[in-house]
């Protein structure tokens, strides 16, 4: 009795978007990177095309984080130096560099100029090859500032400027057509205003293939449960033609992860049956990202070196194609 | 799902007599088809129609439960493809594999009854012991399956493809339900009889979808668990879908039964992704072999996340809550009774390493925002709570610490509580910052 395959009919398919320039292109990375453009759901080879491999960035940020002690074996050599900690997440495994500006938070004692960020990013450009996102403090104004001054800084080279939100993307949006780079666009784990974000920012210009969005993925645990639903119907939505659901999708995982209690406890902060925090931690990043994949992720932000080991090589097994 | 009103009406006896309840045959399979009666109230229904009514009602995957006592597991009866269609029902089942030959199974059951992991108020362990017929003895087998009854009440899943060996330790431990596991092309008869005979539930193993589907056809057994036979990842997640797809949209009946699947990867952290991706694409069971708990940890949180109810907001039990050794100079934070939202700040709370207590106020679940809006999370209702509440008691002070965002409250509930309002961030994550600022 052969069975009959199911197969959901779709028309759409998701946007491919591409991060980074080579020489050829422009620009000065080793390497570009290719994200989304599936015609069907995650994994599922059977029923469309699946053209591109979910893709891994790592964080680096320009001052000193308040990581788990557990980071200072891998980046306590760096931690003062961005340049360094990003030649560092390439030998990591990062395929591309996520660097925070935190460090120009207008709120800080010495917060750092437009100027003082523009020249960093060229710095981090010189030293990798991997395609760079940058994300701006999180203060509108300065946002603004900062990233117009990394987009002239980065001309050419196709980078992705974050975080571009409702009440606060028409100056991001605006530096990112300035110097062709993608924008990242932030909806608050809500449908609605993804589209909706999507449809504001193509408006002002920005072409919808550089475009990627951040349905601000929550941690394993704390709510995730609500970016994968979220994130599932946002890839339905895309396959069932409309066409603002289409942008790929990057997950927070490593920050949302490690922002939560369970991969930092140790001793008697730990709960009942936890265990060790070093492998606990670990797992604990990588189920968050590895559960996101599962809704369509096509770029995870991840931060432990071996929580990065362990979430390529579950890739590598998704990727194999399936077949009937 | 199933059947319209009006399908079901053409299969009613159409008299009207209204024995049912409900004034006609046309208004009674409406209500049959919203599921809002039962094919019993009729008493004038023929045999033809009651069945092919059955079968059209019925569930598009069957519900199937095995283990005994307190420790019975239920598992299938799904009803959609994704969570937010309407909700997932019957969490996975997480299994570890033993050895029967293994000189140390005494000492896994022990290590598996001893995983309990604790974490934001719920209580999360493994599901049962699948015993492997490793040693191809049907002595052995049957020994390892009473050692395993004797130390633990979870389920068992016995795994042999022996029938007579099936049958030693199927027999002996009968009154615990266990999960056969498996039929096959070459011992189906055999093994079907054993499980009609200690009347436990089968798992069928195909070599693909199609003979998975044919073997399914030819057991002639209903409690049934299915194995496409997969083991790859991605072939897993194809099959697992496939068999969700046809069973839920085309009610494809050989495959309306739950699923079962194995990990493969030897290094423990890659098999709990493993099981973390056959949990997400619908499997019912999931047997792996690591006990690692700092891993079990996140695997559990996964299955709880997934298959948390989408229509419902999940709310925490409205009090005061102590984190850490609390005294009377403890600092009292109030944040809503949504879930996520109290357990976020209390985790936040509990990271300041400040003895403290937290109040979940009752917003019937929303979030703080929301509740503020709908008027649940406002001076006028935390007021007067505050004012009579036990945590008058538990310090001695009078100033409580609001989420930055409904900052504009603080009048009104310290008008209302006598209480002195100290405005928090709005952002629970930066609760470190702010007591280590305004606390310390």
């Amino acid at each position: 009795m052969p069975v009959e395959i199911y197969k959901d009919k779709f028309t759409g398919k998701g946007q491919e978007v591409i991060l980074g320039a080579t020489k050829e292109q422009g620009g000065t990375r080793a390497y570009t990177v290719k994200m989304g453009g599936s015609s069907t759901l995650p994994f599922l080879f059977y029923e469309g095309e699946i053209p591109n491999r979910p893709v891994i960035a790592m964080e680096v940020w320009d001052i000193k984080p308040e990581w788990n002690p557990c980071f200072e074996q891998y980046y306590g050599d760096v931690w003062n130096d961005p340049v360094a900690w990003a030649k560092k997440a390439e030998e990591y495994g990062a395929e591309v560099i996520y660097l925070r500006l935190q460090g120009a938070d207008p709120e800080l004692e010495n917060s750092k100029s437009p100027e003082e960020c523009a020249k960093l990013v060229k710095d981090v450009l010189a030293a990798t090859g991997a395609p760079l996102i940058v994300e701006g403090p999180g203060q509108p104004d300065k946002d603004n500032d900062v990233l117009q001054a990394v987009a002239e800084a980065a001309a050419g080279e196709n980078i992705a400027l974050g975080v571009a939100e409702k009440d606060n993307y028409r100056g991001i949006a605006a530096a990112a057509m300035m110097g062709r780079h993608c924008i990242i666009g932030r909806s608050p784990v809500d449908i609605n205003i993804l589209k909706q974000l999507n449809i504001m920012i193509t408006e002002m210009g920005v072409p919808i293939d550089k475009v990627i969005n951040d349905p601000m993925t929550s941690s394993l645990g704390y709510g995730i449960e609500y970016s994968y639903s979220t994130m599932e119907r946002a890839r339905w939505g895309a396959l069932i033609g409309d066409k603002m659901m289409t942008p790929p999708v990057i997950c927070l995982a490593g920050p949302e992860a490690w922002s939560k209690k369970e991969p930092n406890a140790v001793g008697e902060d730990a709960g009942p049956g936890w265990g060790d925090q070093r492998d606990r931690g670990i797992m604990w990043e990588a189920m968050t990202a590895a559960a996101l994949l599962q809704a369509g992720g096509d770029l995870v932000l991840m931060r432990h070196p071996e929580a990065v080991k362990l979430v390529k090589k579950q890739i590598d097994a998704l990727m194999v194609p399936n077949k009937y | 799902m199933g059947l319209t009103g009006l399908a079901i009406f053409k299969l009613l006896p159409k008299t009207n007599c209204g024995e049912c309840g409900v004034p006609t045959c046309l208004a009674f399979a409406m209500a049959l088809a919203a599921g809002k009666a039962t094919l019993s109230q009729c008493p004038y229904v023929s045999d033809e129609a009651r069945e092919a009514l059955d079968s059209a009602t019925a569930p598009p995957i069957k519900l199937v439960k095995f283990g005994s006592g307190d420790k019975v597991l239920e598992i299938g009866d799904e009803q959609v493809i994704f969570r937010h269609d309407k909700t997932f029902y019957h969490p996975t089942g997480i299994f570890i594999e033993v050895a029967d030959n293994d000189a140390n199974l005494a000492a896994k059951v022990e290590e598996i009854n001893g995983i309990s992991v604790e974490r934001v108020g719920q209580k999360y362990e493994l599901d049962g012991v699948a015993v492997a017929n490793a040693s191809g003895s049907a002595d052995t087998f049957r020994a390892a399956a009473e050692a395993v009854a004797g130390k633990t009440d979870k389920a068992i899943i016995l795994i042999s493809e022996c029938p007579t060996c099936m049958e030693a330790a199927a027999s002996a431990i009968a009154a615990r339900k266990p999960l056969l596991y498996a039929a096959t092309a070459a011992n189906y008869e055999k093994m079907v009889e054993v499980a009609k005979k200690v009347a436990a539930p089968l798992a069928v193993k195909g070599e693909d979808l199609s003979s998975l589907a044919e073997l399914v056809a030819k057991v002639g057994y209903k409690e049934l668990v299915i194995d496409s036979g997969a083991r790859q990842i991605s072939q897993v997640i194809a099959d697992q879908t496939q068999i969700r797809n046809s069973s839920v949209k085309k009610r494809f009946r050989p495959f309306g039964y739950p699923t079962i699947a194995f990990t493969t990867e030897s290094d423990p952290a890659m098999e709990v992704l493993e099981a973390q991706a056959f949990i997400s694409k619908y499997a019912s069971i999931v047997v792996l072999k690591t006990v690692k708990t700092e891993y079990l940890t996140s695997l559990f949180s996964w299955r709880a996340n997934l298959y948390t109810d989408p229509q419902k907001p999940i709310a925490v039990q409205p009090g005061v809550y102590p984190y850490g050794a609390v005294n009377a100079d403890s600092p009292v934070y109030i944040t809503t009774n949504f879930s996520l939202t109290f357990y976020s700040v209390a985790g936040e709370v509990e990271g300041t390493r400040i003895p403290s207590y937290l109040i979940a106020f009752d917003t019937d679940g929303l979030s703080v925002m929301t509740a503020w809006a709908g008027g649940k999370f406002i001076g006028e209702a935390i007021g007067p709570w505050l004012k009579d509440s036990d945590i008058n008691q538990k310090v001695n002070h009078k100033k409580i610490i609001i989420p930055g965002g409904v900052a504009a409250i603080k009048g009104k509930i310290e008008e209302l509580s006598g209480w002195e309002v100290l405005v928090g961030p709005r952002d629970c994550t930066s609760i470190g910052s702010f007591a280590k600022l305004r606390l310390s």
